[in-house]
């Protein structure tokens, strides 16, 4: 059931504080880093009154470990940085996944490498696909494009993080934190009451347990790995997702993700508009990635323009998931710009001229 | 009651031949630990933090839960799991490359904000786990594997008194500093940390002690010369007792 309460004009970093209160996130861990800290600050504002978890930790490296050490007890916890934050992050994702602990991680991604700016930017699409911390795992990574999915895809990473007990990350970035959209402020339906007969919460009435992620015994590791990798396929199966529009007469097909993927939608209406019979494939799940749907219609669609904010990463995946049935081009705005409708549409126009 | 002179394994230990050296500190204080746990009756509402180090494999001896962190990351995660359940015991055991080399900014703001946890510190003047290298507890003049020719105080810097520091803190509560090598000593240890879990259980702050513990196989010594080595050597270096009792 779900039952709408009400319509108020947000910012996107304060939706991701409302869908953690909402998804009945317990405990949050933050270190201040712009264009993220609408969401430490409202924590620390909402958590207080909902007599739940805020703490600005030292340092990110142990935001994670906290969010670590409370996910094990059972309670759904978040933290949210921006990119060099994140990397900093990175051995505790690495940690969780090894001990299937979930976990929401919110990326506000900002322009780099190195202290970069403060933009927005896609440069982390490769760090939060491909695991980006060491050893062979990956982590769900759900990617809105509007303040509603930054409100919305929040509960959804809590829900996915218990359901599959994995961390996930909301990846988004400084447009979406810093921009003011109306939300609809729905109850949505959670699944708050995960069972979890796997935390550590003291030895009462059953065995000790122990959560840990180094596995010594003769081929025990090789085991935990083919372990998660049945998990990692059954999400695979299960939760790859993208939103299209327009591809029932597509000749070329624009895939983009994310605030670029906002002025791709420009784009592809002002080409409907001239009559050029253009698509949008907007990814909404980065890992999994939705291949199939990609790959379907690339039997159909002979050429593909992948747009990022940044020099190519997503790119690689889209031909991937084409695998040499079309032609896949690109067109990115690195270091916090922002592709312009303009080029997007005249992008098209070469290709298929 | 039982029986004081009969050898006996605490409930809180598991039934687990340990893995670690012969003249080793970390058995003693796992032992200390378990008896003190069992006597407080608090097994049952215990959550340790296991190091990565010599006491990562702690969680096959401790007969409780007992989770792995990051390499000095114990004190974020004990701070994780004490916040969500205030009503548990919760414990980290860390090395001295653990919790004063890598894990420094976790312990000390984990110290700061007064985290109603207990630490148990084990200073063995070496990084046991990966050869006996130099640790920021090494003395001068101590020879590891990454300092041949021994500890200079103008290339790597002095023997760091985290217990000293950490009392310098308005957030902590209770820091003592003891020392398993010889019966006496391994009593009043006890002492220490049966202390320094009460403060805990009271609710009233940050406890720490610190252990000097034998390494000989990092020291490259026999266990009986490690013994007169802490006697000799490190308690002068590392004054025992009391450092902060607030
Ligand atoms: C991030 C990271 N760096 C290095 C290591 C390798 N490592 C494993 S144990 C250890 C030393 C632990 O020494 P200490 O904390 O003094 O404990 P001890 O083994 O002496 O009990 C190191 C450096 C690691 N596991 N992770």
């Amino acid at each position: 059931m779900i039952r709408i309460m009400h319509k108020i004009l947000i910012k996107g970093n304060h939706a991701v504080v409302e869908g953690g209160i909402q998804a009945g996130c317990m405990a949050y861990y933050g270190y201040p880093i712009t264009p993220q800290n609408e969401i430490t600050a409202y924590m620390a504002k909402r958590m207080g009154e909902e007599g739940r978890v805020f703490i600005q930790s030292e340092s990110e490296i142990a935001a994670i470990n906290m969010v670590f050490g409370s996910s094990l007890t059972g309670a759904r916890t978040m933290t949210s940085s921006s990119s060099p934050g994140i990397s900093l992050k990175q051995e505790g994702i690495s940690y969780m996944a090894g001990c299937e602990l979930p976990g929401v991680i919110v990326n506000v991604q900002r322009g780099g490498p190195g202290l970069g700016n403060i933009s927005g930017a896609q440069g982390d699409y490769f760090q939060s696909t491909r695991g980006g911390g060491h050893g062979d795992y990956r982590t769900i990574v759900l990617a809105p494009y509007s303040v509603q999915e930054m409100f919305d895809f929040t509960i959804k990473a809590f829900d996915l993080a218990d359901k599959y007990r994995i961390p996930v990350i909301l990846h988004t970035d400084g447009y979406l934190g810093q921009m003011y959209e109306p939300v609809l402020v729905k109850e949505l339906k959670s699944d708050r009451k995960t069972k979890k007969d796997w935390i550590l919460d003291g030895c009462k009435d059953r065995k000790p347990r122990m959560i840990r992620s180094l596995l010594m015994d003769e081929g025990e590791l090789e085991e935990h790995n083919w372990k998660l990798n049945k998990l990692y396929d059954k999400i695979k199966m299960k939760e790859a997702s993208c939103q299209t529009c327009f591809t029932e007469d597509a000749v070329v097909a624009i895939v983009s993700y994310g605030t670029s993927a906002r002025i791709c939608e420009s784009a592809v209406n002002i080409l409907r508009g001239k009559g050029i019979k253009a698509c949008l494939i907007r990814p909404t799940t980065l890992w999994p990635f939705p291949e199939k749907t990609i790959s379907t219609i690339a039997k159909k669609v002979k050429n593909f323009l992948v747009v990022e904010m940044s020099l190519g990463q997503m790119v690689e995946d889209v031909k991937l998931a084409v695998n040499g049935m079309s032609r896949v081009h690109f067109y990115g705005s690195p270091g916090g710009g922002i592709p312009e409708t303009k080029v997007v549409v005249k992008k098209v126009k070469e290709i298929i001229k | 009651m039982m029986d004081k002179n009969k050898i006996y394994r605490p409930e809180s230990l598991t039934d687990v031949q340990n893995i670690y050296c012969s003249g080793c500190g970390h058995g003693i204080i796992h032992r200390l630990v378990a008896e003190i746990i069992d006597e407080l009756e608090i097994r049952e509402k215990t959550i340790a933090v296991a190091p990565v180090g010599c006491a990562v494999f702690a969680y096959f001896y401790w007969n409780f839960d007992v989770t792995e962190a990051a390499h000095g990351r114990p004190p974020a995660v004990a701070t994780g799991i004490k916040r969500i359940l205030p009503d548990r015991v919760v414990f980290t055991y860390q090395g001295d490359g653990d919790l004063a080399a890598i894990g420094t900014a976790e312990i000390i703001h984990a110290a700061n904000r007064g985290e109603n946890i207990t630490v148990v510190f084990v200073n063995n003047a070496v990084y046991g786990m990966t050869g006996g290298q130099m640790a920021p507890t090494t003395l001068i003049k101590q020879k590891t594997t990454t300092s041949p020719r021994g500890r200079n105080p103008r290339y790597s810097g002095f023997p760091i008194k985290i217990s000293e520091a950490l009392a310098a803190l308005d957030g902590t509560t209770y820091i003592e500093r003891v020392s398993v090598h010889n019966v006496k000593n391994v009593i009043n240890a006890k002492r220490a940390l049966k202390k320094a879990f009460k403060i805990q259980i009271e609710g009233k702050g940050f406890s720490m002690v610190e252990f000097l513990a034998m390494c000989p196989v990092g020291w490259a010594m026999s266990s009986e010369d490690s013994v007169k080595w802490i006697e000799e050597k490190m308690i002068p270096e590392y004054p025992l007792g009391v450092i902060k009792d607030a």
